[in-house]
């Protein structure tokens, strides 16, 4: 299959089309979620030389970010597209309030516990969040374990009712 | 920009570039060592948020020196005088009251620090900032919270988390220091006044050693400098042999 490259000058529905096609990015660690549910793409730029897909880090030093990076070019390229580039934007900086509800749903479905609170209440950064369901059994009877969990965005906490242990996303 | 604010921003941005290297790779030491699972878990989530913090600004200390350097040739091809990270982030983590110590301070003085260079006339810097003012909220929370448990714990607690305290004090008032570079850098509104946080550094830092019923160090006592120079203790050479050794033993080497 050789590269086909599209001209984008004057197709001002390319970027539509590419949002598209990275909804079929997923994210490598949480596969029910996709980039796009995320809200890691911020930007699709398309020129005359090529495409540049503007993404924002979720945690500065997330090792997610490399992979997804390769996977939006390998998807793009299989769909036809080259001379890609990723452009990594600091501003605004990436926030829990940027996952989408539906995707929270998945995230619930998928036994996560997803973000509770809106980040932009500062007082979450500095004490738990007033309650935190059980993403299994959905009783509120829960407590934290340890702020830091399997992955810089999530942390560990566990059920008392139903005592299965659960990932929380947490606010930032 | 200028040739001499040019030469001003990459001495600060390698400044603060080095202090989450250093932070970074001293903290990965407790990795598999901690006295157990969560706070294994909690330290090494940590240190992963100071190297890539370290990524960040390096790429970018590079970009403003414009010569083509990369974040890997910062961190695995200068010498020990060519670093620029404070000398509390060297120093060997000790128990782990001695390392809750050093980042009890570094997470105060960053917290303070990123707060003011979210405003930065410097989209990047200012762009990091607000990012890792979020990372850093969640590690102030975390020490503060150590702070609290082993101050205000058993005797052998409150001894050791007295004794961390003390041991570190003196590369406290280090993380302040500022160079004459500094104030172009203000006058342009890329940093703030750095030397001046440092009275609500202590403030904080006090209001949580009270809380935990422990001895607030004194700010006149004697303090350690040199960084800004490149001036740096002996630990810092054992870190930085350590973590060049594949890149020096294998140049230009790629995973």
């Amino acid at each position: 299959m050789g590269e086909i490259y599209k001209i984008a000058t004057t197709n001002n529905k390319l970027p539509t089309e590419i949002w598209e096609i990275l909804k079929g990015v997923v994210d490598p660690e949480i596969p029910v979620l996709t980039v796009v549910d995320m809200g890691v793409i911020r930007d699709i730029l398309v020129t005359e030389t090529g495409i540049e897909v503007s993404i924002t880090p979720t945690y500065s030093g997330c090792p997610a970010m490399e992979v997804i990076s390769s996977d939006i070019i390998a998807t793009l390229n299989r769909n036809g597209y080259s001379n890609i580039t990723i452009k990594s934007v600091l501003s605004p900086p990436w926030t829990t309030d940027w996952i989408t509800d539906e995707a929270k749903e998945k995230l619930r479905l998928y036994g996560i516990a997803p973000p509770e609170h809106s980040s932009a209440d500062k007082n979450v950064l500095f004490g738990k969040p007033k309650f935190v369901n059980c993403p299994q059994c959905k009783s509120a009877q829960t407590e934290m374990i340890s702020q830091f969990g399997s992955t810089a965005c999530k942390a560990l906490w566990k059920c008392l009712d139903c005592k299965e242990p659960f990932d929380y996303f947490k606010c930032i | 920009m200028n040739p001499t604010n040019q030469t001003a921003l990459l001495d600060f941005v390698t400044r603060l570039g080095d202090n989450s290297l250093i932070a970074g790779h001293r903290l990965s030491e407790w990795c598999s060592k901690a006295p157990y699972l969560e706070e294994d878990i909690a330290m090494t989530n940590m240190a992963l948020d100071f190297v890539g913090a370290s990524r960040i600004l390096l790429t970018y200390a590079g970009e403003v020196e414009g010569k083509g350097r990369t974040e890997d040739d910062f961190a695995f091809v200068r010498k020990n005088e060519e670093f620029r990270n404070a000398l509390l982030l060297e120093q060997p983590n000790g128990d782990f009251a001695v390392t809750t110590a050093k980042h009890f301070f570094y997470a105060t003085f960053n917290y303070l620090l990123f707060s003011e260079l979210q405003k930065s006339k410097d989209e990047t810097l200012a762009g990091f900032a607000a990012k890792a003012l979020k990372e850093v909220t969640y590690h102030l929370r975390h020490a503060n919270e150590w702070v609290l448990r082993l101050g205000d714990g058993t005797a052998e607690s409150k001894t050791r988390m007295q004794n961390g305290i003390n041991e570190v004090w003196r590369f406290t008032v280090d993380l302040f220091a500022t160079t004459e570079a500094d104030l172009l850098l203000e006058q342009e509104g890329i940093i703030p006044n750095v030397p001046e946080l440092k009275t609500k550094w202590y403030e904080m830092i006090s209001d949580i050693l009270e809380k935990a019923t422990l001895a607030i160090p004194d700010l006149n006592a004697f303090q350690q400098k040199g960084s800004r120079e490149g001036k740096h203790t002996e630990h810092l050479s054992y870190i930085v042999s350590e973590m060049q050794s594949i890149a020096r033993v294998y140049p230009g080497v790629k995973w």
